[in-house]
């Protein structure tokens, strides 16, 4: 019950740290002009790699999920 | 090309995203017919999971794409024709996962989408490499002219761009190898049950 109860909390931490690139790009938008679009557009470069990082980290952990349910069972 | 400005650093990542979708779904492609030869449920299982993983590298390409496009042609979505080509081909490959889970029978299932599966790769590859090609684009490449031609690309460019598509291709192997184990162990499992 508590193993069951720390992973729900577990899953609505990770939920919400995905949630922080959002909010970060929102802020950002608003300033694009000044901040996008300086140093000859090299954070344009940056929020690509942080797409692919944050992507990467979401899908690994989903099979990390698959995988736990998988041991859970044994 | 003045319009890229520093964001050309791009090329390392978005361009190896699509590379590796197409690695892991040529491997899908194979698989689905070397099930409908040999009939074994594991070929199915590679097949499935490879596809998987090129849905994912296939989102992952987009949303960089996306990005990129947002500050160089001045909309996230242009209708440029490799966009919307790229979108059909996306659906197409949600309808090969939709379509799995549509059918319970186990060898049935297998069987229409391994046959699915090798129709919707040519259609993809038309859709992504030679149909925006034909019309003029926004992407480099197209209108005619090859994709990574002299003008485009420095040739110290391509040395860290080709290993580059290289280690994104074998990173989709890997997660898809990773998920391919999980689901066979999965799968072995309902066998005994």
């Amino acid at each position: 019950m508590l193993l069951n109860n720390m992973k729900k909390l577990a899953l609505i931490i990770v939920l919400l740290i995905s949630f922080i690139p959002v909010f970060a790009q929102q802020g950002q938008d608003v300033e694009m002009a000044d901040t996008f679009r300086s140093n000859g557009r090299i954070y344009v470069v940056v929020a690509t790699i942080t797409i692919v990082f944050i992507g990467l980290a979401i899908y690994l952990f989903t099979i990390d999920r698959r995988l736990k349910k998988l041991e859970n069972d044994k | 090309m003045p319009i890229m400005h520093e964001t050309i650093r791009n090329v390392y990542f978005h361009v190896p995203m699509w590379m590796a979708m197409f690695t892991v779904f040529t491997i899908s492609v194979v698989y689905s017919i070397k099930y409908l030869i040999s009939g074994k449920p594991e070929h199915d299982l590679i097949a499935v999971e490879c596809a998987n993983t090129g849905v994912f590298f296939f989102v992952v390409g987009l949303v960089t794409g996306m990005m990129w496009a947002k500050y160089t042609w001045g909309e996230y979505w242009s209708n440029d024709p490799k966009q919307n080509s790229a979108a059909i081909a996306f659906l197409l490959y949600c309808a090969y996962l939709v379509l799995r889970n549509s059918i319970d029978e186990e060898q049935k299932r297998a069987k229409i989408s391994a046959v699915y599966n090798i129709f919707a790769f040519p259609v993809m590859v038309v859709l992504i490499m030679i149909l925006p090609r034909m019309t003029d684009s926004l992407h480099p490449g197209n209108g005619g002219n090859p994709a990574f031609g002299k003008l485009d690309l420095d040739n110290r460019m391509r040395v860290v761009l080709y290993p580059a598509f290289i280690a994104w291709s074998f990173m989709g192997v890997w997660i898809a190898s990773i998920r391919y184990r999980i689901s066979l162990i999965e799968y072995k499992k309902n066998a005994i049950e």
